[in-house]
């Protein structure tokens, strides 16, 4: 280790702030451009929370996914569980406002099915998470594909509510979104779930020798990132008013929030990170979109510029890792 | 360790040879395609579907190097995009373009590579992240070079390695000059992984890189190799695609998924430590042979999805269920 005596208290731990740091790099780098480009009139707050606004499929997929991560586990199948759900919503409710407590808790059981199965071959039969859900991921997707292939049903304008309705500039679903990230902050930092899942992600061995059933904390963090990704798709159906079974891999959710979850400082081997974490790198990534827009980058460069910064993002702190990486 | 701690592997307990099930998948699928299908068992049958399986059997055997190193090369299936359209891109109808484009190609893969294994072993970032930034950075780049479609076509030179076939051989009639490739490339990887000295450091960095360096593996070296490997398949499976797919923008794209469970089928360990050459081309002509069945089958490519998922959960399964069995 470092030659720094480890007892000094107030060493400065880079870990814990390396998300916030990025994030304020982002929002200070957003602001100078806006202020170099003279573009002032998007320093507003409506700007801000349009910016926000944009990127709540993918945070509410990306609290789901933390959960998957923090227990050492991955979660590839959520872009077809979005896709799925979004479908199911719409054909569902089929313009009926009636059936939007059916649909809702329709689709909200699939997300536990989904979540449950993928835990259960990943704990019981020992199968590598990445490959069991991806897997799933082409279960889900192949089933759907084969009775839907096109925008199916659609959803009632009293259920579109979620996506559109706002209180005063604030939409419902951000709102939504924050309330759902500090329900996962309050079960991963106050309840006993939570800190079995530090436990189970940090030393699943250790875990089990101190009594945690570990196979119960992996199932049940499956079943809440499948459940969020569930909730991002009903989200999806009431924006989009219809789902089609192309709009989670179109998003590319999977992946996408693989990396937000890992830029906002989540180890992907488990154990250690957090939620706000995920929320600021999912803000991190609006910010680079809306930075994008405001410099007129053209949309290839913009994905080559995307895909650099996923990974310049994630070595800013893994290169201090001492740990192997996978 | 003394001898006497080892358990002796008794000849009792070992009745029957030891071989892996991906062979016996692999011959049980082609005996059915033959029983639906007379015709697979001619040689335009059977060199029709080497041919089809070439580009995914040899990027399957590149991949797996990484995966026994460790890691995942999720980067491949955007390698092969960007060599197919650079190439329709620079041949611009010119034959003999193609003496230059490939080796060019093959150096922007190895460079390529080169990125993927300094990203992982140097800055840490873990392989997934780093392919996959690596995929989409790619994808933009060859969006970028084509200016979004993709325009010119592959000169015949170049397609040369995907779609001829060599004709009036005695017995088997037809050889496409991409069952050679595979041949020719199948052996050079299986010698690299299986006979050398760098085979040998690459399982032991995939079984425990911290044991490997203190056993004095340069284990970073060793990693960058492996992607560049990869990378390189990756550029020899799309110039073989392209020759006989010909040019679209999204023609590598869910080939690093279907590479990763060819390595899966072959009985690879993901996480590294262990795999083989052979059974991993073998899981790349299950895979295909699969895919074959399901079509004559009639059975439409939202099944086939479903069946690829389940085969690849179920590989796995297996794997670990026998590894539980033996023990280890």
């Amino acid at each position: 280790m470092t030659d720094t005596p480890l007892s000094t208290p107030r060493r400065f731990r880079f870990e814990r702030h390396a998300s916030t740091i990025l994030l304020v790099s982002a929002v200070a780098l957003y602001i100078a451009l806006i202020i170099i480009m003279g573009q002032t009139r998007f320093l507003t707050l409506e700007n801000l929370v349009a910016i926000l606004g944009r990127s709540i499929t993918l945070g509410i997929t990306a609290i789901g996914q933390t959960f998957a991560i923090l227990v050492a586990s991955i979660d590839l199948s959520v872009a077809s569980l979005i896709s799925a759900s979004a479908v199911v919503t719409s054909v569902v409710m089929n313009g009926d406002p009636a059936m939007m407590l059916p649909a809702v808790l329709a689709v909200l059981a699939l997300g536990a099915v989904v979540g449950l199965a993928n835990g259960l071959v990943i704990t019981k039969l020992e199968v590598n998470p990445l490959i069991a859900t991806l897997g799933m991921s082409l279960i889900i997707q192949g089933v759907l594909s084969y009775y839907y292939n096109n925008f199916a049903g659609n959803v009632p304008v009293e259920f579109q509510v979620f996506a559109y309705g706002t209180v005063g500039i604030v939409p419902f679903s951000l709102m939504f979104m924050f309330v759902l990230a500090g329900c996962a902050w309050f079960v991963l930092r106050f309840s006993r779930f939570g800190s079995d899942v530090y436990s189970v992600g940090g030393n699943k061995d250790a875990a089990r020798l101190a009594g945690i059933k570990t196979d119960r904390v992996v199932i049940g963090a499956h079943v809440i990132c499948s459940l969020c990704a569930a909730i991002a798709g009903i989200y999806l159906a009431s924006r989009l008013r219809s789902g089609a079974p192309w709009i989670g891999a179109e998003g590319v959710y999977d992946l996408e929030s693989i990396a937000v979850v890992v830029i906002g400082g989540t180890v992907l081997a488990g154990g250690r990170g957090g939620i706000w974490g995920t929320i600021a790198g999912v803000i991190i990534f609006s910010l680079i979109d809306s930075i994008f827009n405001v410099a007129g980058v053209d949309a290839f460069v913009k994905q080559v510029l995307r895909g650099i910064i996923i990974v310049a993002a994630v070595a800013f702190y893994a290169a201090r890792s001492k740990r192997p990486v996978a | 360790m003394s001898a006497q701690s080892l358990p002796q592997p008794t000849a009792a307990t070992r009745r029957l040879p030891r071989i892996n099930p991906v062979y016996v998948l692999v011959v049980a699928l082609i005996l059915a395609i033959i029983v639906m299908n007379p015709a697979f068992g001619e040689p335009t049958g059977y060199m029709n579907f080497l041919k089809r399986v070439t580009a995914l059997a040899i990027l399957s055997a590149g991949a797996l190097y990484v995966i026994v190193s460790g890691g995942f090369d999720l980067s491949v299936g955007s390698i092969m995009t960007l060599t197919v359209i650079g190439s329709s891109m620079l041949a611009s109808n010119d034959p003999n373009s193609t003496y230059w484009i490939i080796p060019l190609m093959l150096g922007i893969g190895a460079v390529i590579g080169l990125i993927n294994g300094l990203v992982v072993s140097y800055l840490k970032v873990p392989s997934l992240i780093a392919t996959l930034g690596m995929m989409i950075t790619l994808n933009g780049v060859a969006f970028m070079w084509s200016g979004g479609a993709p325009r010119g076509y592959l000169p015949d030179t170049f397609r040369f390695f995907g779609r001829y076939n060599i004709t009036d051989i005695p017995v088997i009639s037809l050889l496409p000059i991409a069952v050679i490739c595979l041949v020719v490339f199948g052996v050079i990887l299986w010698w690299g992984m299986h006979r050398t000295n760098f085979g040998r450091m690459l399982h032991a960095v995939g079984d425990n890189q911290q044991a490997a360096r203190l056993a004095g593996v340069p284990v970073e070296r060793v990693r960058i190799s492996a992607f560049v490997v990869s990378a390189l398949t990756a550029v020899l499976a799309g110039v073989i695609l392209g020759g006989r797919a010909g040019v679209s923008v999204d023609i590598g794209s869910g080939f690093e998924l279907q590479a990763i469970t060819a390595a899966v089928i072959g009985g690879a360990q993901l996480l590294g430590g262990r795999g083989s050459v052979p059974a991993t081309i073998a899981g790349a002509l299950a895979l295909e042979a699969i895919f074959t069945l399901l079509n004559l089958l009639g059975l439409a490519q939202p099944v086939r999805l479903v069946v690829q998922g389940l085969i690849l959960i179920g590989a796995v399964a297996f794997a670990t269920y026998q590894r539980k069995r033996a023990g280890r």
